[in-house]
């Protein structure tokens, strides 16, 4: 009998008396999906916050700030600034001139519907090329600003999470009123958070004089990117860092990520050394029940190395079906959940979804085909060293 | 005392059971700690904010900054007995990574509002007289390797320097807390030093981020925050005052309902391997109902038997819990994981004392049911089991 013959025989009976020990396999099971939930459910909270920033940015877009500022937030732009901007080599032009958009970025306190209590809202400030530099934008509900009025349009995001934000309300910032007029979509990113008006409306209503905080520029082509650049940082009379837009919003996603992944590792770590000993005193339970059947085997000529690997491979099976389970209950759980956290670089609010990508998902299964092979170990060297005689005697 | 031994071989009959048992109640405990912690770090602290001090910040946002002169007006308040006011300076060191929360602060009213924060004396008197002296929590000190007297660039993008150089401080002082919970890794430094740079500019020149005012009586808190932004509506900037422990709670908020799914879940899956090592423990006690039986007709009384049960599911649950809270804590101590996005992980008393009695709990509940059960069973049925 050959050694694999031998192997997928001893698998086989090994398999086939899983019925048997339903109990503790059961338990086995149970403890590793649990663990691949807690994984893949935290780390989803990390993948939809990167996927609504990520999805924010478009490689032909470029934001300008000043020098030294990481976020829009902590810029500042002067009105002589912003023309210059405009007017640098390697923008997209329109039939109306220059497709840039110099814009304000401010927060204002307004009520979740979550808590009930203020949440910094972003609130942007548009210049005329503003939607000509996002072409992706698409109106859900209502229409567009009239520049020049106090007339808002509000993210689909927004509207979901804070209270009052619909087509026709008025909403009240301190001394100024405002009129929702549409709810805009743009995939599920970042920029469905925010509300957006004319910046020429807000820059006095916030008493920001004649000044913005970023320029939203449109490149023709990825290849004027350096034309650009050098044009505005090689300018004395400016001081600005120009950032591709998915880069910018990568680093705006940093600090978050780092709570959620520390956290997540941390608790999944610490949850999946409690599986693998759950794991461990399944198999061990399972061999013992077994030795006489396996001394049996080893006195008929079976080697070692199959009874291994049959151990093994029950251990993976079983942790493969955890797994599964657990992923597939994260799935069904969390993917898509809607919910709304601080961007700790600006102190605004950004609304995200869930998201239990594939990726996650492959992550989680192999997380728990490594618990079940650590677990399967020790009682697998353990069923290969039983003394066939002695084991024979056992009950 | 003299039954000892004969728990001990019991616990070890099945040693790889109990080893795995103790092992999993462990992990357990572990995880239970540093949720704990979790758990309070995601609160930003609201357990520590001050009963009787409230914030005023501009009604539209944080952001919008108030101007000095409403110190003055404050302070005059029935009731109010101190203002101090900070402003948000968002300056990184070195590295815009590099998080550090730092503040341009009156000095003096601000360490008279935090007693909190604890300055040796003299660094107190340095800090005070330099007016580019700062102090620094003792947790960021560490981090960054800063003494008393170092010299430190800050790089402001919010309050650029008209050259554009960085902001030099000193620092004099660094300050500790008895308080668990206080955040110990924020830089205080001079809010004139500042100023001074903007004297001519409008907009920045003599205006505060937020005012902290101290009340007599915290049961009047509610009228006064009322009174104070009464007195300045329909300005050019309006205020809104409410209690510390309020924005801190709100601000905590906006972080959402990610940390409590986080920690929601992972305690479901703790209370599973405590149920499942639980179960265990019962289970080797059920095993035996026909020893007990026979310590029974040997003539040990019930409550005797009772006891030996006990003191094996709880050594079982002490060791393997207390252990896990022992590691919690070790863990806990080594500070924030996430390299100062929470400074207020620390593992609250209250939720320590929860755990322990959560460890006597399992230790009873797992030993006393099977106990239990075996004490109503007849001698002669007991034996005949096998």
């Amino acid at each position: 009998m050959n050694w694999l013959s031998q192997t997928v025989a001893v698998t086989g009976v090994t398999l086939r008396s899983i019925g048997q020990r339903l109990g503790s396999s059961i338990v086995a099971v149970i403890g590793i999906a649990g663990v691949v939930i807690v994984f893949t459910a935290v780390l989803s909270i990390a993948e939809g916050f990167r996927a609504a920033m990520i999805g924010a940015g478009d490689p032909l877009r470029v934001i300008v700030l000043r020098s030294g500022s990481d976020t829009e937030m902590t810029s500042g732009l002067s009105g002589d600034d912003a023309k210059l901007i405009v007017e640098a080599p390697g923008i997209e032009r329109g039939p109306d001139g220059p497709i840039a958009s110099p814009e304000l970025f401010v927060i204002v306190g307004h009520p979740m519907k979550r808590t009930g209590s203020d949440a910094n809202v972003p609130l942007r400030g548009l210049s005329t090329a503003g939607m000509l530099v996002r072409p992706e934008v698409k109106f859900a509900e209502g229409r567009m600003f009239t520049p020049g009025t106090n007339e808002i349009v509000v993210g689909r995001a927004a509207s979901r999470q804070f209270t009052g934000l619909t087509v026709g309300s008025t909403v009240r910032w301190g001394e100024g009123s405002w009129q929702v007029v549409g709810i805009f979509e743009t995939g599920g990113s970042v920029a469905e958070s925010e509300l957006w008006c004319d910046a020429r409306v807000l820059q006095p209503a916030y008493r920001r004089g004649n000044s913005y905080q970023s320029v939203l520029v449109r490149l023709p082509s990825a290849d004027t990117f350096q034309t650009l650049k050098d044009a505005l940082t090689t300018d004395r009379r400016l001081n600005v860092s120009v950032i591709h837009e998915p880069e910018y919003y990568a680093q705006q996603s940093v600090v978050l990520q780092t709570i959620v992944r520390t956290i997540g590792f941390g608790i999944a770590g610490l949850m999946g050394l409690g599986a693998i000993f759950g794991a461990v005193n399944t198999m061990y339970s399972a061999v013992s029940s077994r030795t006489r059947e396996i001394a049996t085997l080893r006195a008929l000529g079976f080697g070692r190395t199959p009874v291994v690997i049959s151990v093994l491979i029950e251990a993976l099976l079983l942790s493969l079906v955890g797994g599964l389970i657990g992923g597939g209950l994260a799935w069904l759980a969390f993917d898509g959940y809607q919910t709304a956290t601080m961007n700790w670089q600006s102190f605004s609010q950004v609304a995200f979804a869930f998201a239990v990508t594939p990726s996650l998902l492959a992550r989680g299964l192999i997380y728990a085909m490594a618990m079940g092979l650590l677990g399967g170990m020790l009682p697998a060297i353990r069923a290969a060293r039983l003394p066939v005689v002695t084991a024979l005697r056992e009950l | 005392m003299r039954f000892i031994p004969l728990v001990l071989r019991n616990l070890m009959r099945r040693k790889v059971r109990t080893i795995f048992t103790t092992l999993s109640i462990f992990i357990a405990f572990v995880l239970f700690g540093v949720l704990m912690a979790i758990r309070a770090a995601f609160t930003l602290g609201v357990e520590v904010a001050g009963a009787d001090r409230l914030m005023t910040i501009h009604r539209v946002s944080l952001i919008q900054l108030l101007p000095k002169s409403y110190a003055e007006q404050i302070r005059s308040f029935e009731g109010v007995t101190d203002v101090s006011h900070a402003n948000w300076f968002g300056a990184y060191y070195q590295e815009p990574s590099n998080f550090l929360a730092n503040m341009a602060v009156d000095p003096a009213s601000w360490l008279r509002m935090y007693p909190e924060f604890q300055v040796p004396e003299e660094q107190k008197k340095a800090w005070i007289a330099n007016r580019t002296g700062a102090i620094v929590g003792i947790d960021a000190a560490k981090k960054y390797n800063w003494k008393v007297g170092d010299r430190v660039p800050l790089i402001s993008p919010i309050y650029q320097k008209p050259d554009r150089s960085p902001w030099e401080f000193t620092i004099e002082g660094i300050y500790d807390s008895p308080v668990k919970g206080t955040d110990k890794t924020q830089f205080f430094f001079h809010w004139d030093y500042i100023n001074e740079t903007f004297r001519a500019q409008e907009g920045i020149a003599d205006q505060v981020g937020w005012y902290v005012v101290r009340v007599k009586d915290p049961a009047s808190s509610d009228r006064l925050a009322k009174g104070i932004d009464a007195l300045f509506a329909n300005s050019p900037a309006e205020t809104k005052t409410a209690t510390e422990k309020a924005f801190v709670s709100d601000f905590a908020g906006q972080i959402g309902d990610i940390g409590s799914i986080m920690t929601g879940i992972a305690a479901i899956v703790m209370s599973f391997i405590l149920f499942v090592a639980g179960n265990a423990m019962a289970q080797s006690i059920r095993e035996r109902t026909n020893e007990l039986a026979v310590l029974k007709t040997l003539g040990f009384g019930e409550g005797r038997i009772l006891a030996l049960v006990l003191m094996e599911s709880l050594t079982i649950a002490i060791i393997g819990g207390g252990l896990g809270l022992l590691a919690a804590w070790v863990i806990i101590a080594q500070g924030d994981p996430t390299n100062g996005m929470l400074p207020a992980f620390y593992f609250p008393i209250r939720n320590l004392i929860a755990g322990v009695g959560l460890v006597l709990l399992l230790g009873l509940g797992t030993g006393l049911l099977p106990a239990l059960q075996a004490r109503q069973l007849k001698i002669v049925d007991a034996l005949r089991r096998t």
